[in-house]
């Protein structure tokens, strides 16, 4: 599937370095599937051990169906949990914006179809202030423009290189692709040592 | 961009072909699979009607979810025991080899991988947990992963990747008595930061290193994550061969000898290009200790804690919330603070020499009244050879608890989990808000010996003022 913009309301959540095990507590892995994860995302920030919702900005009433989120710097840090984006993904966010991701997250997102692109500290800090404000905004994410369109405004994005072409050429998912390759596999086989008996081969 | 170093090697040697994307489809030498991060991965290949492409590379294990103190099935803990059906099921399924409950060879798979053989130098090594970067200990590249890329592995021994840069970190001179590979690393993320790392592979190097065992360097190379770095790694040398010699997956005969040409050929050259080097000495590092929600919010165990406003701004925000959950004070001190749990475990630290170490602290002596102490082994073999030397003995005497091997207190997916406000001085890596298992639990990172000493007094303490003594009634 090519994913070439995304829009849609926003959610924001200020604060660095938000690890995943704040956003899926580790207990709620447990499950051997990802269908009730968008249940679990920020539980523990979210509710009290009476499950009365506490202030966050996944309970706030006016981010409630936004499908785009607004972070800050290393989203996603910590455990490599696919069950973090997939509760993000479940609960309905189908791209994200911030200044800077965890590098596992990152690939983490891509394998899952969703977009994470960056802009400065500055750009972000407006953007949050402004959605804050005016929650009803409609943003147009372009991934071909590289850029974010609200109300007349345009912040100009950064993406990941590669992770654009997957996104626009539908390639995010690359299993497939991979497996067709079973020529050059064997070939690679051929040549690594530890596989042949550690015979080396030039 | 680098050239000539153990990564670029090992990379090219194992680069199937360039993606459409421009990523890297990269050949995995080793798959290593646990019971959390695998389930929904072996269901995608049922539907896509796929097989485990190379089954003889792919090693399974259970640690997470496992109980440590009652093992016996099925396990008390009703959604545990699914799981581990679901494991048993799929690798039989998958004709995949798995060291179960009851196996001698259960452990961390952060710690069978290498006790087994299994983890060689030259690999590349992929496992759905962060802390794979544990394999780089000898000279491999271990990748850590999500589950839609152990579908990829599973289903094509293939990672679709974007080549990491490569900063040289270099340790020169030994380390003091009574500190640590675990301060070691700490220092080290404290210093880059804990997103420092983000595209990198750490190589580390220098003679603080060299001169370390391979249980050290793995509890380095396990953290290099922590950091932000997906992998660490250090060039294999005469230490690592001899670790590998006689396990139980290694080489044998002329095929060992073999093996080492190969190894010593995968290390990074003199001549090297590094896209960044980092000098540290060892001789300056200290006791380290987390204070915070993040690895990287350390200090050395005699500084006070930092004030806010000192501190650089994008970290503020962060602190400032650190402070609230961990009940701490700008300007205060760590040494002293009362503890309620003390946890020795975890892939970075329950390998035997950890457990060693910790037991000189403790042998004679009891733990503190209303502390809990636990002591987890990393994998059956590391208990089996601690009972043997009495290591357990002298830990259970002394009022520890002596568990079954798992990852037990390092994340609350299992039986044992912290209560309520309860403040545990740990061996594990991470400090994260309800890491634990307890949404209101405070983590205290450190290395083993100075959890040893923390359960002793009851409080956090500087090791070295007891190291000295130790050694000296050692001798
Ligand atoms: S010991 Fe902790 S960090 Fe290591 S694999 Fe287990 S849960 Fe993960």
């Amino acid at each position: 599937m090519k994913i070439t913009e995304i829009k849609g309301h926003a959610i924001v959540l200020p604060g660095n370095d938000i690890d995943t095990d704040r956003i899926i507590p580790a207990r709620y892995l447990k499950e051997i599937t990802f269908t009730n994860m968008g249940n679990y995302v920020f539980f523990d920030e979210r509710f009290d051990e009476q499950k009365n919702k506490k202030e966050h900005s996944f309970n706030v009433p006016k981010f409630k169906g936004a499908n785009i989120l607004i972070v800050q710097k290393n989203f996603g840090c910590g455990s490599s949990r696919e069950h973090a984006v997939h509760a993000l993904q479940k609960f309905g966010i189908q791209c994200i914006i911030g200044e800077s991701f965890a590098g596992i997250f990152e690939t983490n997102c891509l394998n899952l179809g969703i977009p994470i692109v960056t802009a400065g500290q500055a750009e972000i800090e407006t953007l949050m202030k402004f959605i804050e404000k005016f929650p009803e905004t409609k943003l147009k994410i372009s991934l071909i423009e590289k850029n974010i369109q609200f109300t007349g405004n345009q912040i100009s994005l950064k993406i990941n290189e590669s992770s654009q072409k997957a996104f626009l050429t539908g390639t995010w998912n690359s299993t497939q692709i991979m497996k067709e390759n079973q020529k050059e596999i064997q070939k690679t086989v051929q040549k690594i040592p530890y596989l042949n008996g550690f015979i080396q081969k030039v | 961009m680098s050239e000539n170093t153990l990564f670029d090697k090992i990379w090219n040697q194992h680069t199937v072909k360039e993606l459409p994307t421009g990523q890297t489809q990269l050949f995995i030498g080793l798959h290593l699979v646990h019971e959390v991060t695998s389930p929904q991965a072996f269901q995608m290949l049922r539907e896509n009607n796929w097989q485990v492409s190379f089954p003889e590379r792919t090693f399974a294990t259970a640690d997470h979810i496992v109980p440590t103190n009652n093992q016996t099935r099925p396990f008390q803990d009703p959604l545990a025991e699914t799981m581990m059906n679901e494991l048993e099921k799929n690798v039989k399924e998958f004709g995949v080899k798995l060291f179960g409950i009851g196996n001698q060879n259960q452990g961390i798979v952060h710690v069978i991988g290498p006790e087994l053989g299994l983890t060689q130098p030259g690999m590349t090594i992929a496992c759905g947990d962060s802390h794979t970067s544990t394999h780089g200990a000898f000279g491999s590249l271990g990748f850590g992963i999500g589950t839609s890329q152990v579908r990829d592995v599973l289903a094509t021994q293939c990672l679709a990747m974007n080549k990491l840069k490569v900063r040289k970190i270099e340790v020169k001179e030994k380390l003091s008595l009574g500190v640590y590979a675990k301060d070691l690393i700490l220092n080290i993320i404290h210093e880059l930061g804990i997103n420092g790392g983000k595209g990198f592979a750490y190589e580390y190097c220098g003679n603080a290193i060299e001169q370390m065992n391979m249980e050290e360097r793995m509890t380095i190379c396990n953290m290099s994550i922590e950091g932000g770095a997906l992998i660490g790694y250090v060039n294999p040398d005469q230490t690592t061969f001899k670790y590998i010699q006689g396990r139980k997956f290694a080489p044998t005969g002329k095929k060992f000898d073999l093996a080492i040409q190969y190894w010593k050929s995968i290390c990074s050259e003199k001549s090297a290009k590094y896209d960044d080097k980092i000098k540290m000495n060892g001789k300056d590092i200290e006791p380290m200790i987390t204070w915070g929600i993040n690895p990287g919010q350390s200090i050395k165990i005699n500084q006070k804690l930092p004030i806010i406003v000192d501190l650089p701004e994008q970290q503020q925000e962060s602190a400032k919330l650190a402070y609230t959950h961990m009940n701490l004070e700008e300007g205060q001190k760590m040494e002293g603070l009362k503890i309620n749990v003390a946890f020795i475990g975890s892939c970075t630290n329950s390998r035997i020499t950890d457990l060693r170490e910790a037991a000189k602290f403790v042998n004679g002596k009891k733990i503190a009244k209303n502390v809990q102490g636990l002591v987890v082994p990393g994998s059956v073999a590391v208990k089996l050879q601690a009972e043997k030397e009495e290591l357990d003995v002298i830990f259970k005497k002394a009022g520890f608890e002596w568990r079954n091997a798992g990852c037990s207190l390092c994340l609350g997916m299992n039986t044992d989990k912290l209560k309520g406000t309860e403040l545990c001085a740990s061996s594990s890596n991470r400090n994260f808000i309800g890491r634990q298992g307890s949404p209101k639990g405070k983590t205290v990172l450190m290395s083993p010996a100075m959890v040893a000493i923390a359960a002793i007094q009851g409080q956090i303490a500087d090791v070295r003022k007891y190291a000295k003594e130790i050694t000296q009634a050692i001798n």
